[in-house]
């Protein structure tokens, strides 16, 4: 699939495509334009500065979908040693839109599990979408329960537009499915860190997301609806979703400000995708971190600030201090 | 002729007023959405508002619920004066939730607190759907994480009647971490051994159903509830096909084993204090068996 081009990038493509025209002529003319192509280059890199510099939140969506934005599985392969795969939720069968398994971080046995989606029509389907149906996360408990009676650090990858909604997944308890997973990580005596690494969709993505540590990278976005869902209830109108994108404060920045996750984790200019080994590097760095902090806290205490860590999330006002402030 | 001076014929048209226009009047008569049986509300309420004509199960008020299922006067309510702020400075949701408050004379989607069944204690929330869809937002999270933490404190057990649409749009990423902290409390109440009934009620949907609701030790559910975790539209629209009319009913979750039980209204306070007397006492039941 070719690389998506994102509509805001235009400037910086048509500079791009200048600037190799020039290098081009140069060489087939034997012309010095070394001077111009200088110039333009700053210009280039300035005009980059701005536009990635100045993401507005629907440009950060854009960038959370780009087709080639990396994946579970391409951080997986970067970030750890020793990975192997394991499969199946021993209920009903092996869902492909979460992947999971045991490998080594800097040395240290851990369990990773994350969604996966495809970056292709034909991995898109086998994938369905990274939207998982009950079995995903069934399969993702059982192997957090592994990790806990082997007392091996969790980490999981959120990256979904959400659970999967279907006849199938109703019928196998898709609510259930999720709910459980909530109430188990909640109770987890293992570190458990997590990173949304694109988009975090709902209950789907959240079903991965109870952990000790939350953190998102920089373009990814979380939210308890999609843009367009949230524009269509909202305005009745899905083309509505930039506004709904601003509304909704689902970005990065807007969530750290907010106090809803722990951390941003810087991307490369441009999107992880430029990247891909530099934004792993960046992850491991996060993870690293994290885990020193983390390792080694008595299970009853990572327990505790767990749970304390999450009722402490809310916003509430009482009638009394209302009429107080009047 | 002279019979036409006597006759009451209308010189003019009546135009129906938009309120003479609705089928029932507001208030006074119900319409029954399955069966279309009128009947007077008054009457209605006389039998829970259960149709005498189908059985289907009208929506009630918070505290209605809470008249019909605890002890009389035995109810006492927790964090009454909690109601929502706006951390997202969203437009026009402080209006809308005054809206509800005063429509309502509630505070917030959700009524707390502690009273008996059968004699029994519990600890016990019921939610109101007429306030913004039942919608779960921090009050709502909040005010169920208390409730069940005054659960584990007075060891007692937990019964929350859902009636939602699911995670409240309005306060964004908030509300959707409202679904990890009320598991995460009722996870601290399996831990003490207390057990947790939860009995959805038309609607329990989206966020809520995959939360809280769905995590009774015992899940029950009333007779055509709508449950389930994705919107019927949005299902028909991946999938391209109509559902069937009993998709997402309680009986439906009941033919996929997802329920323990669906209980009819009028059954259903019987039925929460036979299950309340088996697990009590809570903590020394086996040894007190024991010990004869």
């Amino acid at each position: 699939m070719a690389e998506q081009q994102l509509s805001f990038e235009k400037p910086i493509v048509e500079l791009k495509n200048k600037i190799s025209e020039l290098k081009a002529f140069t060489a087939e003319k034997e012309i010095d334009l070394s001077g111009e192509i200088e110039k333009l280059e700053e210009r280039l890199e300035q005009l980059e500065k701005d536009i990635y510099g100045n993401l507005n939140p629907w440009e950060r969506v854009q960038i959370a979908r780009h087709n080639k934005r990396p994946t579970t599985l391409d951080y997986i392969k970067r970030i750890f040693t020793d990975f192997i795969e394991l499969h199946g939720d021993r209920l009903y069968g092996d869902d492909q839109a979460i992947v999971g398994g045991i490998a080594r971080f800097e040395g240290l046995p851990v369990t990773i599990i994350g969604h996966q989606r495809g970056k292709d029509t034909k991995e898109n389907i086998k994938r369905n979408f990274g939207m998982p149906h009950p079995e995903g996360y069934r399969k993702a408990l059982r192997l957090m329960k592994q990790a806990d009676k082997f007392n091996r650090p969790i980490i999981c990858f959120i990256d979904t537009k959400g659970a999967d909604p279907g006849i199938e997944s109703e019928e196998r308890g898709q609510s259930e499915a999720i709910a459980r997973n909530l109430i188990e990580m909640s109770g987890l005596r293992v570190p458990v860190v997590c990173i949304v690494i694109g988009e975090g969709g709902s209950g789907g993505a959240l079903a991965l997301g109870v952990g000790d540590r939350i953190f998102m990278l920089e373009n990814s976005t979380y939210s308890v609806i999609s843009p367009e869902g949230a524009a269509a209830l909202l305005w009745k109108d899905s083309s509505l979703a930039k506004r709904a994108a601003e509304t909704m404060k689902i970005t990065a920045p807007d969530l750290l400000e907010l106090g809803l996750i722990d951390g941003m984790v810087q991307e490369v200019r441009g999107g992880a995708h430029r990247d891909v080994d530099q934004q792993a590097h960046e992850i491991a760095e996060t993870l690293s971190q994290s885990l020193q902090e983390l390792v080694g806290i008595e299970p009853e205490t990572l327990v505790k600030k767990r749970y304390e860590k999450f009722k402490n999330i809310g916003e509430i006002n009482h009638v009394s201090d209302i009429i107080v402030m009047k | 002729m002279i019979r036409d001076l006597f006759s009451k014929k209308k010189k003019y048209a009546t135009i129906p007023s938009e309120e003479a226009k609705q089928e029932v009047p507001e208030g006074l008569m119900t319409k029954c959405p399955k069966c279309k049986t009128i009947m007077y509300t008054k009457e209605l309420r006389k039998i829970n508002m259960v149709c005498n004509s189908c059985g289907h199960h009208h929506s009630l008020t918070a505290y209605e619920r809470i008249n019909l299922t605890l002890d009389e006067n035995s109810f006492e309510e927790f964090e009454k004066d909690m109601i929502a702020m706006d951390p997202l400075e969203f437009p026009s949701y402080l209006e809308k939730s005054k809206i509800d408050r005063e429509k309502t004379k509630l505070n917030e989607a959700i009524v707390t607190g502690t009273g008996t069944i059968s004699g029994y204690p519990t600890v016990i929330g019921v939610m109101d759907a007429r306030f913004r869809m039942g919608s779960m937002g921090s009050v709502v999270g909040e005010k169920i994480a208390i409730a069940i933490e005054r659960a584990i404190e007075t060891n007692k057990p937990f019964i929350l009647f859902s009636a939602s649409g699911g995670a409240r749009m309005q306060e964004g990423v908030f509300s959707l971490m409202q679904m990890a902290k009320t598991s995460a409390a009722l996870n601290q109440l399996h831990e003490k051994g207390l057990l947790f009934i939860s009995v959805m009620t038309h609607p329990t949907t989206g966020g809520v159903s995959a939360s809280f609701a769905s995590l009774g030790d015992i899940n029950l559910a009333e007779p055509g509830a709508l449950i389930g975790f994705a919107g019927r539209r949005i299902i028909e629209q991946t999938i391209r096909q109509k559902l069937p009319d009993d998709f997402q009913t309680a009986e439906f979750l009941l033919e996929h084993g997802q329920l323990d039980k669906v209980v009819s209204r009028n059954e259903m306070r019987s039925t929460l204090g036979k299950m309340l007397q088996l697990h009590y006492p809570q903590v020394n039941g086996r040894e007190g068996y024991l010990n004869g």
